[in-house]
């Protein structure tokens, strides 16, 4: 029965799209409205090919973990493509003729940029998230996610979106936004399957056989209603036509500028922040084998950062049509901020007391570990340059993106790298990853990417920052905008290859765990009844 | 929304509300660090390690930690 309202479903969304294919204003919306007919005419036909053959019941004494592999895949999967867009752009910078003219306007830099940030982000990024989400969530419930396949539309449903959200931007569709270019009528597509991410946890959490939530969860869930949020009200459009992907904000002018900042500044603050700090309370401990340092720390951690972070937007908009006391404000809580950060550090840190050898011996701990010392260093460099009298010198200079990168590469790349060494062979009940010589590789490869990232941006705004503020002994400015062009020219070539070696890093560690799955056989069953004794 | 609704909800946000969530931040500091929160807090940080190859069985509460 269920399969024939869920074939009923598909085929009117397929029609629907056809007909808004065919009405189509603009050719984004005319690509998105293909896009989503020929995926429920693809998930239609899998579905007609599925009825009246027996389905395999599902066993609530099982974790639903097909849909985690799903997402460890499609996360390293995303990851090699947001890496590679992002190289590309950056050659783009260093050699402007990469901006092809038989291209235009399709892969210019203006739309490939957006296309690099929400695939790190939001594909990488957030498949990372929901695919740890569900492994942690069931894990320390002791209970199988809720919803039976709904776990399954999150995955897809993601997906989807993110294949939208490229080709739209590709083919000229953006709110722009930053960080919320998608156009109105994939931000529905994103609540719907937002909400449904929700409620897999939600009733994963309220069906839990442990008494106590452990606090992972409380990141992840406070990640998930945060977002919810943020994007509900920052993506308040009206659409000029429905089919069309052109829509007009709801706010106007600097109201407008800072609710795009209020939900900027928490997207890092929740997507990139704390649903990360639910995989660094759970995959730090569980790979170090020990305890969380301080579980009392890690629950002030938690308070704090959400009681602060909210607050930080306005540092976006220093020297803009904000009002002073506003951006005062925002400055002030980036620097409260620094508490629970470095808090949260200490207690990730911290777990190693006492397994420090590990460091020298488990090349996955070492990269957990520089993850954290990544955080630390990008939220110290963070609040400083909220600072006003920093920011005037920082700010539209290329600083933010090394410290946007050191944040994200050092960060939420590390720590995820991490992850996925640590699952894949759970996952995929193998005896250990194929090769440690090879995450050495990969560790090294992408610290010192990061490095020559970090440090080039710093060298670059910086020098840029001061060139636009020189001026000579008639208060005349020295330097042309194009000055600063052609100043930056080695800076964007080093920061190329500090981009070229972290994706090499990221398609070793595709290759190596690859091989995990690959080359090595299935672990045997515990014991002849794959009996697990009770603890 | 009028501008009485906003001085009203502006007042509001400024005055009592963020005296509310001062206090209920410090509860909460005051809540994580107060005395017999050990055994809590030990027995959470160590729930990681168990459940990790199945759920734990249908109408079982977690052994170990059941008067946590």
């Amino acid at each position: 029965m269920w399969d024939y309202i869920k074939l009923v479903a598909l085929g009117v969304i397929a029609v629907l799209a056809a007909i808004a294919a065919n009405y189509a204003r603009d050719e984004a919306y005319l690509v998105n409205a293909l896009v989503v007919m020929l995926a429920a005419a693809a998930t239609f036909i899998w579905t007609v090919r599925g009825i009246g053959e027996a389905k395999p019941a599902i066993s609530q004494n099982e974790y639903f973990d097909g849909v985690v592999r799903a997402g460890v895949i499609a996360t390293a999967f995303w990851g090699v493509v947001g890496f590679l867009v992002g190289v590309w752009v950056a050659a783009q910078l260093a050699f402007p003729s990469l901006n092809f003219d038989w291209a235009q306007p399709y892969l210019n830099f203006g739309r490939l940029r957006p296309l690099h940030t929400s695939a790190v982000i939001f594909a990488f990024g957030g498949n990372a998230l929901i695919a740890t989400a569900f492994y942690v969530v069931q894990r320390t419930t002791a209970a199988r996610l809720w919803g039976g396949g709904l776990g399954w539309f999150v995955f897809w449903g993601w997906q989807l979106i993110i294949v939208l959200a490229a080709t739209s931007y590709v083919f000229g569709g953006s709110q722009s936004k930053e960080y919320a270019e998608m156009p109105w009528h994939v931000d529905i597509l994103i609540t719907v399957v937002w909400v449904a991410f929700l409620l897999a946890f939600l009733g994963t959490l309220w069906k839990r056989k442990e008494p106590h939530i452990y606090v992972a969860n409380w990141f992840y869930l406070s990640f998930i209603v945060t977002i919810a949020m943020l994007h509900v009200v920052n993506n308040a459009a009206l659409p000029v036509s429905i089919f069309g992907s052109a829509s007009v904000q709801a706010y106007a002018g600097v109201q407008d500028a800072m609710i795009q900042w209020w939900y900027g500044h928490n997207a890092v603050g929740f997507f990139l922040t704390a649903g990360f700090l639910g995989m660094m309370y759970y995959f730090i401990p569980k790979q170090a084998e020990r305890p969380v340092f301080s579980y009392k720390l890690s629950i002030i951690h938690f308070w704090a950062l959400i009681f602060l972070y909210i607050w930080a937007g306005p540092h976006h908009l220093h020297y803009t049509a904000l009002p002073e006391w506003a951006s005062t404000l925002g400055m002030i809580f980036s620097i409260m901020l620094w508490m629970p950060s470095w808090g949260g550090m200490i207690n990730g840190l911290m777990t190693l007391s006492g397994a420090w050898d590990k460091l020298r011996t488990d090349p996955v701990i070492r990269m957990m570990v520089i993850a954290v010392g990544f955080y630390g260093m990008s939220t110290f460099e963070g609040p400083m340059m909220s600072i006003k009298a920093v920011n005037s010198l920082s700010h539209y200079t290329d600083w933010t993106i090394g410290h946007v990168h050191s944040g994200a590469l050092g960060w939420n790349g590390m720590i995820t790298f991490g992850a996925l060494y640590f699952l894949v062979p759970k996952l995929w009940n193998r005896e250990r990853l194929y090769s440690l010589s090879l995450v050495s590789w990969h560790f090294w490869l992408a610290t010192i990417g990061i490095v020559l990232y970090a440090s080039s941006m710093w060298v670059t705004g910086i020098m840029e920052g001061l060139m636009w503020r020189e001026v000579d002994a008639n208060g005349f400015l020295v330097n042309a905008f194009a000055d600063t062009v052609s100043a930056k020219f080695p800076m964007y070539v080093v920061r190329m290859l500090g981009g070229v070696m972290f994706l090499t890093g990221a398609i070793i560690m595709c290759y190596n765990l690859w091989m995990t799955v690959r080359a090595q056989p299935a672990k045997s069953p515990v014991n002849a009844n794959d009996f697990v004794p009770a603890e | 929304m009028g501008s009485e609704t906003y001085a009203f909800l502006r007042n509001f946000a400024d005055s009592w509300h963020l005296l509310f969530m001062v206090l209920f931040l410090i509860g909460v500091f005051v809540w994580a660090i107060r005395p017999g929160a050990n055994k809590v807090h030990r027995e959470a940080a160590n729930s990681i390690f168990r459940n990790d190859d199945r759920p734990a069985p249908a109408g079982a509460g977690a052994p170990a930690n059941k008067e946590a």
